[in-house]
């Protein structure tokens, strides 16, 4: 059995004494693709929240590769793209800039990129099609542009978690292809990746498990004995179809 | 021919004279000196304060720090100390209120620096004999002090130390702080270090505007400097270069006219944020006007 990359025990989120997430438990391997699935509200950006300290859990606790989440962030082991970037988007930096940002936690004090820095982002501005708008102000990008940019923001970052937020939300279908392609290349090199996702077509190509939530993990596990039509309906109170391939493994009625 | 050279050497003349002729006053030389440094100073921390949004957040530390500076002075200290611990005492008590109540953080700024400030006139008018309340609220840099131009260098020297070593973590915590905690950077102490900056700069720039004026300091020059660029470095250059320029011309305007010192400079500044605002070349009026003429 492969190393638990990501551990969440027991994680319950409240808002203002609202409880948002409750008592999730998810442990997840090194090396795996894991999609996260639920409607809006279901408190799938909560979860990704609590896993980077961002929300303070009521109870339950949170460890990446047996550390304590400060120290992984400390020791660049996890990078994190949010579902919608809180930036301000006139900000006098450039996509090159931005990219950039994602080494500082390998850099010293007065993080002067070395060589090796400025050929990591040339490498990860290249994987996602941006090197030849790299000094383009940041606000003057796309929409989908402004994902790819915080996306390879990420890549950059080396970091072999990397936990995602809608990051195909907005992004031509072009593009998606060429992320998941990314993405499989990176669990052959071993990263662990959480995935939040409302395009369920594109679940069983890539992901090997999968989470559904609605304020509680509902259930987890292989993708293909999770991610079923029953399931789902379960997940989203109503039928949305079957989109677990029509494997063996989904469960119809006789 | 001889005309023109008249003209010239004449034009020449009074240019030495315009420039020269106050330098013989050594209250000058210091005035000067010390407006470019102050110029210097906020102007740098004020690319931090637009791109930040706080320009509200140094009216008001610039505001309250009022009764630091007279407990201070009462109790013959530096008054940088009094205004740093009533600076940011402010800004704490504005975060408690914010977290504490209903009430929208515009509205408890407003509340919290205008009690200050109250307080501190209050304090004042109580030892109205000893201290000039005009010198403090309107600047006196014509007329400053040994210890004072002492205390501008140190907070200079800190301010720019700080922002030199720092500046890439204060721009990604200005531009994505959510960013800035997830590679494991302390955000509250970035935050605590710009905001302990802006209470040391304040008292810097109250020397020289006074506390009504140091707000613009803090603003204008990072605000003008934004609209000419599109990079951070260049932006603070830029920023640093027309503090500098407004302070010491507007020194000079104010010994030639005898008018306000703080005035002047802050008038200044302003005229060129208006310039830059119409004439900037990507971002100013007539740029985007053009712009979309041509946008097809
Ligand atoms: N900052 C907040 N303050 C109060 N309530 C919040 C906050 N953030 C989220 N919530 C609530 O927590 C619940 C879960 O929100 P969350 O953002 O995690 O949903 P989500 O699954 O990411 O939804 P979506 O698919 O729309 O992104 C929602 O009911 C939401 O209203
Ligand atoms: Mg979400």
């Amino acid at each position: 059995m492969r190393n638990i990359s990501i551990n969440i025990e027991n994680v319950t989120v409240a808002y203002h004494g609202k409880v948002a997430l409750h008592s999730a438990s998810i442990k997840l391997e090194e090396g795996v693709i894991c999609g996260l699935v639920g409607m809006n509200g279901a408190g799938k950006s909560t979860l990704f929240k609590a896993i980077m300290g961002f929300v303070k859990p009521v109870r339950g606790n949170v460890s990446i590769q047996g550390l304590p989440i400060r120290q992984v962030q400390k020791r660049n082991l996890v990078a994190y793209v949010p579902q919608s970037e809180e930036v301000d988007w006139n900000f006098p930096v450039n996509v090159y800039d931005v990219v950039m940002m994602g080494r500082y936690g390998y850099m010293n004090l007065l993080r002067i990129p070395r060589s090796i820095d400025k050929n990591v982002v040339q490498e990860s501005l290249e994987r996602v099609g941006l090197w030849d708008m790299r000094f383009k102000q940041i606000g003057e990008l796309s929409g989908g542009q402004k994902k790819r940019a915080f996306f390879a923001r990420a890549l950059a970052q080396q970091g072999t978690v990397l936990l995602l937020d809608e990051p195909f939300a907005g992004v031509d279908i072009k593009t998606e292809k060429l992320m998941i392609d990314m993405l499989m290349e990176l669990r052959q090199a071993g990263y662990t990746i959480l995935i939040s996702t409302h395009d369920l077509a594109s679940i069983t190509t890539f992901c090997d498990q999968v989470v559904l939530i609605n304020r509680t993990i509902l259930a987890y596990g292989n993708t293909s004995e999770v991610f079923t039509e029953e399931n789902l309906s379960r997940t989203f109170g109503g039928s949305v179809g079957d989109f677990s391939g029509a494997k063996t493994n989904s469960c119809h009625p006789h | 021919m001889d005309f023109i050279q008249w003209f010239i050497q004449g034009f020449i003349q009074g240019f030495i004279q315009w420039f020269v002729a106050p330098m013989q006053h050594e209250f000058m030389v210091k005035a000067i000196l010390v407006s470019a440094l102050v110029g210097l100073v906020c102007s740098a921390l004020s690319c931090y304060m637009t791109l930040k949004g706080w320009a509200l957040m140094g009216d008001a530390v610039s505001h309250a720090v009022l009764p630091g500076v007279v407990i201070a002075y009462v109790m013959n200290i530096p008054l940088a100390i009094g205004a740093f611990v009533f600076g940011v005492g402010s800004v704490i008590a504005i975060g408690f209120i914010k977290a504490k109540t209903r009430i929208k953080e515009d509205t408890v700024i407003g509340l919290v620096f205008t009690g200050f400030f109250a307080l501190g006139l209050v304090l004042v008018s109580k030892i109205r004999s000893t201290i000039d309340l005009t010198h403090i609220l309107f600047g006196n840099v014509l007329g400053i002090s040994d210890s004072d131009i002492v205390q501008t260098i140190i907070i200079s020297v800190i301010t720019l130390v700080t922002l030199a070593i720092l500046r890439k973590d204060l721009i990604l915590f200005c531009f994505d702080s959510t960013h800035a905690r997830s590679i494991g950077l302390n955000t509250t102490f970035l935050y605590y270090t710009l905001l302990s900056l802006l209470s040391l700069t304040a008292v810097a720039g109250l020397q020289t505007v006074g506390i009504i004026l140091v707000v613009a300091m803090l603003v204008t020059p990072g605000a003008t400097a934004y609209l000419l660029s599109d990079r951070f470095d260049h932006m603070t250059l830029i920023a640093m270069a027309l503090g500098v320029f407004s302070s010491v011309m507007g020194t000079y305007i104010s010994y030639h006219i005898d008018g306000s010192t703080g005035g002047c400079i802050v008038v200044l500044q302003t005229i060129l944020f208006v310039l830059a605002m119409i004439f900037a070349p990507k971002h100013g009026i007539i740029a985007q006007s053009k712009n979309t003429e041509i946008n097809y």
